[in-house]
């Protein structure tokens, strides 16, 4: 692994205990899991509805908050100042943060599944799924944190985002027109799919849909890293 | 070779110029220090001779190389210690200069990637005495106070031994002890052949630490060359002073007839001191701007 994104991962790792508004991003939707499927027990309730629920809403909310918050600071303190001029570029800079982020997410995501009681294909299946969304959320994150100049701009666009992605699929299961909306969202489709993970039915339209968000915030995401850079 | 090479440097942020055709060079293994009062422009040009900023017009080299392209080989070159420091705040000083160290690490560097572990750890361990903070090398940035955390951004910006070492204002706000243990380490790092690259608003600073100054108001640059060499320059008195050993301070021009009467009192040995009148830098700069330095 490259020296630049080894010291970047090495870093981030070291600071995870000590920045608590991102330990808490990430330990908190694996302990209401564990928390939820324990004391609720009710006899209507469909089966594994805390994991699959909080696990999308631990997509929506851990990757983004956290990449958001990460390069937000680094611009405010000019930390990402003293790292482009020690060669440290973008590129590497994003891939340290993402294998930093998805590494995390992930071991909370297995810590949901395992919750859950998925084992073998479905366990498999639940992750992957898991990784989609890390990966989507993560990319809207980075596009947020290079947007804003200090932390405070950052929370303040991430909130609104965060609870599109997070909350919408479960509004969508109460009203129909919410759900004619929150459709075209990565996260409601992948809640769509994980709901259904003994058979993993992939319709042409969930297919169009998460393409289409992933091209998506990848443009989203080119464009705004090509016109704001990391550190501009 | 010229360490920085600046020729007909002009920079504007919207209709404001910040710089106005500024042409200097800084020799090898010398202390420049830019002087200038807030706003001046000083950390405008640090930021474009180091490369963060394109400069509208002109041009300016650091080690023969265009700072417009500058690569990592050159950034390692040169050492940075900015106003706002670019330290992690949660880490310890000696993780912060650990981190560092690992960027820096070049894997393609047969002599670094044989390095081992305890040998680094020993580097910033005497990076760390250097500056004064080994007993506080677990303490974390956000609990070190001003003084220690100016340190450690000395330390950081020394961690890769360059040969260039840009500081920008490294003592502003800072108790006399440690403006003192400051100038020391620069002191030692112009030992070391380090060119040193100094912004300060504090003529003192200059006038003790500087081979040569530039004055920089309003983006221009007033004047130049070695603080004696100015102070001299606009010495329009032309005054001795001499305090008698009686407790009488007398004042003459420079003439012969203050010649004779000088030669008088010492074959009397009736003198306590005797000084000359040059101007300071402060009173320099006031004169050619009729604003003070100071902030």
């Amino acid at each position: 692994m490259n020296n630049h994104i080894q010291a970047i991962l090495w870093k981030q790792l070291k600071d995870t205990i000590k920045n608590k508004a991102i330990l808490i991003q990430f330990i908190m939707f694996p302990f209401m899991t564990i928390i939820m499927e324990n004391a609720m027990n009710m006899e209507d309730m469909p089966e594994h509805f805390f994991v699959n629920l909080f696990g999308i809403m631990y997509v929506g909310m851990a990757p983004l908050t956290s990449i958001a918050a990460i390069i937000a600071e680094e611009k405010e303190k000019n930390t990402l100042r003293v790292l482009q001029m020690c060669n440290v570029r973008a590129v590497e800079y994003l891939i340290g943060n993402a294998i930093y982020i998805i590494l995390i997410c992930m071991t909370g995501s297995l810590v949901m599944g395992l919750t859950g009681g998925y084992s073998g294909i479905h366990l498999f299946r639940f992750m992957l799924i898991m990784f989609v969304g890390h990966i989507c959320s993560f990319l809207l994150g980075a596009t947020i944190g290079l947007v804003s100049k200090n932390q405070m701009t950052a929370t303040s666009i991430n909130v609104p985002v965060m609870m599109i992605l997070s909350f919408l699929p479960m509004l969508s299961m109460f009203n129909e027109t919410i759900k004619k909306f929150s459709k075209f969202l990565f996260s409601e489709q992948l809640y769509l799919l994980v709901n259904d993970l003994e058979q993993i039915k992939m319709t042409l339209e969930t297919g169009i849909i998460m393409i289409c968000n992933i091209i998506l915030i990848i443009v989203i995401f080119l464009i705004i890293y090509k016109k704001n850079r990391i550190s501009s | 070779m010229k360490a920085i090479c600046v020729k007909d440097l002009k920079h504007n942020f919207n209709e404001k110029t910040v710089l106005d055709n500024i042409n200097f060079d800084v020799n090898t293994g010398e202390i420049f220090g830019l002087l200038g009062p807030s706003g001046a422009g000083k950390t405008t040009l640090i930021h474009i001779l180091t490369g963060q900023l394109k400069a509208a017009s002109g041009s300016s080299f650091i080690l023969g190389i265009p700072s417009t392209n500058m690569t990592g080989e050159n950034y390692r070159q040169i050492g940075v210690m900015m106003d706002n420091f670019g330290l992690y705040e949660r880490m310890s000083c000696y993780d912060n200069l650990k981190f560092y160290q690992m960027i820096d690490k070049n894997k393609n560097n047969k002599q670094d990637a044989l390095k081992n572990k305890r040998m680094l750890d020993k580097n910033i361990e005497t990076i760390l005495n250097d500056v004064g903070l080994l007993d506080a090398k677990k303490t974390l940035v956000i609990n070190l106070s001003k003084g220690m955390t100016n340190r450690l951004a000395f330390a950081r910006a020394i961690l890769r031994t360059p040969a260039i070492l840009f500081l920008d204002e490294p003592t502003s706000g800072l108790d006399p002890t440690t403006v003192e243990a400051i100038h020391k380490m620069i002191l030692a790092e112009k030992e070391r052949g380090t060119t040193i690259f100094l912004t300060t608003h504090n003529m003192y600073e200059a006038e003790k630490l500087c081979d040569n100054i530039a004055l920089l108001n309003n983006g221009k640059i007033i004047e130049y060359g070695t603080p004696f060499d100015i102070c001299r320059r606009y010495n329009h008195q032309k005054k001795i002073d001499i305090h008698l050993k009686n407790g009488e301070d007398i004042s003459l021009q420079h003439n012969r007839e203050c010649g004779e009467q000088i030669k008088s009192y010492f074959l009397k040995d009736e003198i306590e001191t005797i000084h000359s009148t040059e101007p300071n830098l402060e009173t320099v700069f006031m004169e050619l701007t009729g604003r003070k330095l100071e902030r």
